[in-house]
């Protein structure tokens, strides 16, 4: 390893500091935007990256991503709007502490979290990154088979309501994933002749429509005229220590956890935040306050998902294999400039790879004061009365599915999903579960097929690798138990009556 | 045909061309640029750094957008099908020389007009480096001796890498299915997969797998091409090595709509030749490993034809064609 002051002077240089100080507020602006991804705001830098030094260039991208995946978080708060997946999960907590009016509160929490949750997950990275890459390149289908089980099964147990009405929405979701060609025999399924559908229904339009258009129906058939009081929360910088002192336990614990996640090529951010999240309410001494408004779990998901987008990069700069969308489109851009990604990375690009970090972890402080002055900007979009603003939500709606990959047909997607997440929620039917089912319904249907093709059929290939043992042995124990529960609370209820 | 022998025909077709196209069409608003795979993948990447160089030669922005989806029907769908007039192009691949034939559509070759060579990409037989095979034609004996016993992946079932693994199989005289095929979403997926221990074998590009072979992780035990590549020269050619002399490449080109004019067609020809003569173009080439193709329209057209031919000889062959 070489020297520190080696590394500082290649990040602490105008033409640096700059390049980080853009992409961070373009990558808020990105991200802010409800339908532009995080991954949409990297591939528009890549072109720019190419007149930059490697420093600039590499730090440009980590910065934009870190800065986007936050971002997202403000239209998911305000608006119910998720601005990705990994914020799906925690999208019905931060709206409630929305409609409480204390939106800002909802915001304090996801900036500070995502800031120390990026910072713990950089100093993760530079530390333990060959250790941790080793061992995700050892994950093969069988071992993301039982990961994205475990996923599913913590958005069915974290689910407030009943347990019926959370299996429920994760099937609707799970029929939803189906849809498109069969990865095992490239057969269509529920396509209805769409050239449209043949690479399924994407989860952004389908997020959109189920979270924000659904709560436009409900605003305006139910309360337009109410206005909630805005609940003053002192200054940002005061909540924000609150809830450090308050919650740092959750912080390192899910920090660290998303981190390890995130380093599995294709699991990452998204199973991170929604595990992040049932544990917190696992652990919680007060889970009776989940879901409705209460900061705890805000904490937990919002530091995973952030410390996961770090984590993508461990495999990536280890082995060359892509951590999530993000950091497949940064290998392109580390090669581009001389920096090939392999376990020796840190000895042959030592320095190049150590100041890449620094100016990673720059952005994430940089995250703070910027963040806080969108949120201050975001008071003016709740101070609008809900007669103008729905019209202006229904437009980003339409806008946003459009742009996910410009096509008409995302905006008819998006509209008849709305529709049904609105029929879902007026019946009791919790929305979160099903979101997870699109994302993850893929992943597990996948790999399950490539697990049964390999050892043609035969069922002692899902535990014949240690791995596989112990992650399937404890998502059946976690089902047993979740269906034991349920039975036993089911016998004990004519006792009491 | 040697690059320099290529580039003079390229050049002479160039200069007929212009005798009665003048071939200074340019657009005055934004060009759409599909691409039909996901951001990230190596089409992604050349496509990406194309549209940026072009722009700088035609003083128009390119809006790069993946229309992913169907094994890359969508894409190819929304190339071929836009107007003509020059505001869309996009990156078809080998893929629209044989996705008719495995009877996904309709939609082939004839229906886009070809205009520049962006890339070729010859496939490479990979393993584990704890695999007990150390040359392509070990790995072969033991899949004729044991038909069934060793796993195969790189992409989806029918995909190009597919084609490559069980073309090289048909090619030796070996039953196709000897090697059973693991679908994977693409490259990386299925090169983890192989390190992982999941599969036995894995036949991506060789510029897929060269940080991985470099690294140590994974042995190269061929490259489907006829000479080596300047990246890594230890890997022999499955040329030198196999009876039959099988070789594979993918390529990615840049290409217009159905009917697109010839002016504006030779316009981008010309364009994107230009750019593909700057230092920024060369420098990028080198960070991937390979080399600068210069192909112009109608070789191209002619190659994608050829192709379209041969790859559906071996689809017949091994079953994978309707």
């Amino acid at each position: 390893m070489s020297g520190f002051g080696e590394v500082f002077s290649l990040v602490f240089q105008w033409n640096v500091l700059g390049t980080v100080l853009f992409a961070a507020m373009y990558g808020l602006f990105v991200g802010a935007i409800p339908g532009l991804t995080a991954t949409m705001s990297v591939a528009l830098l890549v072109p720019i990256t190419f007149f930059l030094d490697p420093v600039p260039a590499v730090a440009a991208i980590a910065t934009a991503s870190a800065t986007a995946i936050f971002a997202g978080d403000i239209p998911g708060a305000l608006l119910r709007i998720p601005g990705t997946p990994a914020s799906a999960a925690y999208v019905d907590e931060a709206y409630a502490l929305t409609q409480k009016g204390e939106a800002e509160r909802a915001l304090a929490t996801s900036l500070v979290t995502a800031s120390l949750g990026g910072l713990i997950g950089v100093a993760l990275l530079a530390v333990f990154a060959q250790q941790l890459a080793a061992v995700a390149v050892k994950f093969s289908s069988v071992e993301y088979f039982w990961l994205g089980c475990l996923g599913l099964t913590s958005a069915v147990a974290v689910s407030s309501a009943s347990l019926p009405k959370g299996a429920l929405a994760l099937f609707i979701g799970l029929f939803i994933s189906t849809i498109g060609i069969d990865i095992a025999t490239g057969h269509p399924r529920f396509t209805f002749e769409q050239m449209d559908l043949l690479d399924g229904v994407s989860f952004i339009p389908a997020m959109i429509g189920m979270f924000a258009l659904s709560q436009v129906l409900r605003t305006v058939t139910t309360d337009l005229d109410t206005i909630v009081p805005r609940v003053p929360i002192g200054s940002l910088a005061g909540e924000m220590v609150r809830v450090v002192r308050r919650y740092w336990v959750n912080i390192i614990r899910s920090a660290t956890f998303g981190n390890v996640l995130g380093a599995l090529p294709g699991a990452g951010a998204d199973i991170a935040a929604w595990i992040a999240y049932s544990l917190s309410r696992r652990f919680s001494k007060t889970p009776e306050k989940f879901g409705k408004g209460h900061p705890e779990g805000l904490a937990d998901a919002g530091s995973a998902n952030n410390s996961a987008v770090a984590g993508a990069w461990t495999p990536a700069l280890v082995f060359g294999i892509p951590g999530d969308t993000v950091t497949a489109i940064a290998i392109g851009v580390l090669m581009l400039k001389g920096i090939t990604p392999s376990p020796r990375v840190f000895v042959t690009d030592g320095t190049l790879v150590y100041a890449i970090f620094v100016a990673f972890a720059l952005a994430n402080l940089l995250l703070l004061p910027l963040g806080m002055l969108a949120i201050r900007a975001s008071r003016y979009a709740l101070s609008i009365p809900k007669r103008v603003l729905m019209p202006i939500i229904l437009v980003f709606c339409v806008i946003g599915a459009y742009a996910v990959d410009n096509t008409l047909f995302s905006v008819w997607v998006m509209l008849f999903l709305g529709l049904l997440a609105y029929v879902m929620e007026e019946n009791g039917i919790p929305i979160a579960p099903a979101i997870l089912g699109i994302v993850l319904g893929k992943v597990i249907e996948k790999n399950f097929l490539i697990t049964m093709l390999k050892t043609q059929g035969d069922p002692i290939g899902f535990f014949d690798r240690p791995v596989a043992g112990v992650l399937g042995a404890l998502t059946l124990a976690l089902w047993a138990y979740l269906i034991a529960s349920t039975v036993w609370r089911g016998l004990k209820r004519p006792a009491v009556e | 045909m040697t690059l320099k022998a290529l580039s003079v025909a390229v050049a002479a077709s160039l200069l007929s061309t212009a005798a009665y196209a003048a071939c200074d069409w340019t657009p005055d608003r934004p060009v759409t640029y599909v691409v039909p795979w996901g951001a990230g993948g190596g089409t992604d990447a050349n496509s990406r750094m194309l549209a940026s160089l072009l722009e700088a030669q035609m003083g128009q922005p390119f809006n790069v957008v993946n229309r992913t989806g169907g094994n890359g029907v969508v894409g190819h769908s929304a190339i071929a099908n836009a107007e003509p007039d020059g505001y869309t192009v996009g990156a078809a691949t080998v893929e629209i020389t044989t996705m008719h034939h495995a009877g996904l559509t309709d939609l082939n070759h004839t229906n886009v007009s070809p205009i520049v060579l962006v890339d070729i990409v010859p496939s490479s037989v990979l393993v584990s480096s704890d695999s007990e095979f150390n040359t392509v034609n070990e790995l072969l004996d033991h899949a004729k001796a044991n038909p069934g016993e060793l796993t195969g992946s790189g992409t989806a079932q029918g995909g190009i890498w597919h084609l490559a693994l069980a073309g090289m199989l048909n090619a030796e005289g070996i039953d196709p299915g000897a090697i059973r095929w693991i679908p994977s979403d693409g490259a990386a997926s299925a090169m983890q997969e192989l390190i992982a221990g999941g599969v036995d074998v894995a036949t991506p590009a060789l510029s897929e797998g060269k940080a991985l072979v470099e690294s140590g992780e994974l042995k190269a035990l061929a490259y489907m091409h006829d000479s080596r590549m300047a990246a890594l020269p230890d890997v022999p050619t499955t040329k030198e090595s196999l009876g039959s002399e099988w070789t594979l490449a993918a390529f990615i080109t840049m290409s217009g709509p159905e009917g697109l004019p010839e002016e504006i067609a030779c316009s981008y020809e010309k364009a994107a030749l230009a750019a593909m003569e700057t230092q920024e173009w060369a420098d990028f080439k080198a960070s991937r490993g390979s080399d600068v193709v210069i192909m112009g329209s109608s070789d191209l057209t002619d190659m994608m034809a050829r192709t379209s031919d041969n790859l559906g000889a071996t689809m017949k062959a091994i079953g994978l064609a309707k």
